[in-house]
């Protein structure tokens, strides 16, 4: 029941429309990767996918905000079935990062066994909507621990302007939510080649808007 | 400070008139909807079928417009109210969507939505018209400005500005114009603006069906080749003069004379064919061709109501000055 509320309340704020390139059917696993502005954003992508798809598509978000306190424990583990991973604190030594990020990624796969899709964020953090940042390398690393699922990219637009970074309330302005052709990892593709050529497919979704 | 025109707001104003206009309407939907169904049958070849498909749409969505329209008017004053706020605010939602706002003016916005729009129909609500009348381009207007350069942010800030004021004016400001006929006190017609309501919306409609259809039948000589191909001096003239004369021939439910009826009616017709263009050039300027998608057939909310935005203001004020009684002072 919060889970319809939540997925009413961000179609009407963000007025979003689903825009499919291509027809696709809903039993196949993906990671749906997607620019990041604003905290609606996994919301959005979720509420425009088919029911069906919904109950079996996952979010990935950091363990430590999402343990805290008894309301967002709850949303995270009852209401949107997330999948929460280990971010290491800032302060860590680069080592540590590095293991801590590959067990995150080992734990992502794991938990998507065969039959969860996820959405995830591959710049890492919010960014102001200007440009896409380059992307981390989790996306890629995850692909390979899961070579047959699907990659599909998705373009968020006017996300930023609906509830940007740093405020609290959200302008209810016309979102879009560009679902792109699904790609994949090519076979003894590099790792900076398949991050840039998942990017840029984010940057034609976002010129073709017109 | 007693309000008579609160009759507008309580009392249900289904007196006879009313019941023509909203039968005459209806009976105009229910023809045309037979027309497009033999057409649908009729018409071959690929062009003429996507011409009938749209005018179906188009005629789907009139239906809903017109029921949702007629329970508004048929509510009294309130539902006016209410579903013309709701029109504002979709508008304002399509204007600003548009607009080259950048994060600096999101409180700015936020403020316009959720504060500035709801206070502009509480004011027709309580009957305040002095604050009404300039709450938007007077407070409006210096709130978004300061509000935005309290931000820090500097880029492109007299476009950014001046579009969420062009924002504010026409969809909120000039939307707002269409329920505070309700608030006008003419002699004789006390309780009865509904139809007032009724008249300015219904001569805009009909303004714009007719000038597409003559337009669609005769149209050669384009008025305004680079704002709007489609807008012809045929459909133009046409259009115009047809619904005037319908106008005109609704005198019997306004508080006009005939002849004022005709004139009223050609100056909403000129409004809305100048707010049209206006809008289009908003359109081309934006590089995009309709404002939205909510309504099938004919776009967003703006591209249904663009012509009421001009109209509305100028047909409020022109009755204000010459029949209202409020507030007459003598020179």
């Amino acid at each position: 029941m919060i889970a319809s509320l939540l997925i009413r309340l961000a179609r009407v704020i963000s007025g979003a429309r689903p825009v499919w390139t291509k027809a696709i059917e809903t039993d196949r696993q993906r990671i749906f990767f997607a620019n990041h502005t604003s905290h609606l954003d996994f919301l959005v992508i979720w509420s425009a996918l088919p029911r069906a798809m919904r109950a079996r598509t996952r979010p990935v978000a950091g363990r430590d905000y999402w343990m805290k306190g008894p309301v967002r424990r709850h949303l995270s583990g009852k209401v949107l079935n997330a999948i929460l991973i280990e971010r290491s604190p800032a302060s860590s030594s680069p080592e540590a990062k590095r293991r801590a990020a590959g067990n995150a990624i080992d734990w992502m796969a794991a938990e998507m066994g065969s039959e969860y899709s996820v959405i995830v964020f591959p710049e890492g953090t919010r960014g102001t909507g200007d440009e896409i940042s380059p992307f981390k390398s989790g996306l890629y690393y995850l692909a390979r621990l899961k070579p047959d699922v699907e990659l599909v990219p998705v373009y968020l637009d006017n996300m930023n302007r609906i509830l940007p970074k740093g405020e609290a309330l959200p302008v209810p302005m016309l979102g879009r939510v560009v679902f792109g052709e699904p790609m994949e990892l090519r076979r003894g593709e590099h790792k900076e080649q398949f991050l840039a050529r998942a990017r840029s497919a984010l940057e034609e979704l976002r010129e073709g808007q017109g | 400070m007693n309000f008579p025109y609160e009759n507008e707001l309580r009392s249900l104003p289904l007196d006879m008139p009313l019941m023509l206009l909203l039968g005459g309407v209806l009976a105009l939907l229910i023809v045309g909807s037979i027309v497009g169904f033999i057409l649908s049958w009729r018409v071959k070849g690929e062009a003429g079928r996507a011409t009938v498909a749209n005018l179906n749409a188009r005629l789907r969505a009139w239906w809903v417009m017109v029921i949702v329209f007629g329970i508004a008017v048929a509510t009294g004053g309130i539902g006016s109210l209410l579903l013309f706020g709701l029109i504002s605010f979709l508008a304002l939602r399509e204007f600003v969507t548009l607009a080259p706002t950048r994060a600096g003016d999101h409180q700015a916005l936020f403020w316009s939505f959720f504060v500035l729009l709801p206070l502009q129909y509480y004011l027709i609500y309580i009957g305040w018209y002095g604050l009404f009348a300039i709450l938007i381009p007077v407070y409006g207007f210096i709130f978004v400005a300061v509000r935005s350069v309290l931000a820090g942010d500097i880029d492109q800030f007299m476009a950014r500005t001046s579009t969420i004021n062009w924002a504010l004016m026409i969809c909120i400001y000039c939307v707002s114009h269409v329920p505070a006929l309700l608030m006008l006190e003419i002699p004789g017609y006390q309780g009865q603006n509904a139809k007032l309501l009724f008249f300015l919306v219904l001569v805009v409609q009909l303004s714009d069906v007719l000038q597409y259809v003559w337009g669609k039948l005769l149209g050669r000589h384009r008025v305004a080749p680079v704002v709007s191909p489609n807008k012809t001096w045929e459909g133009l003239i046409g259009g115009v003069l047809s619904a005037t004369a319908i106008g005109a021939g609704l005198w019997w439910a306004t508080p006009f004379t005939p002849p004022q009826a005709a004139g009223m009616a050609f100056l909403i017709c000129m409004m809305g064919f100048s707010g049209g263009l206006v809008m289009a050039a908003i359109k081309r300027d934006r590089g995009v061709k309709d404002f939205g998608t909510m309504i099938e057939g004919h776009g967003g909310i703006l591209d249904r109501i663009d012509s009421l935005c001009f109209a509305a203001p100028i047909f409020f004020h022109v009755t204000r000055f010459f029949f209202d009684v409020s507030d007459q002072v003598v020179p």
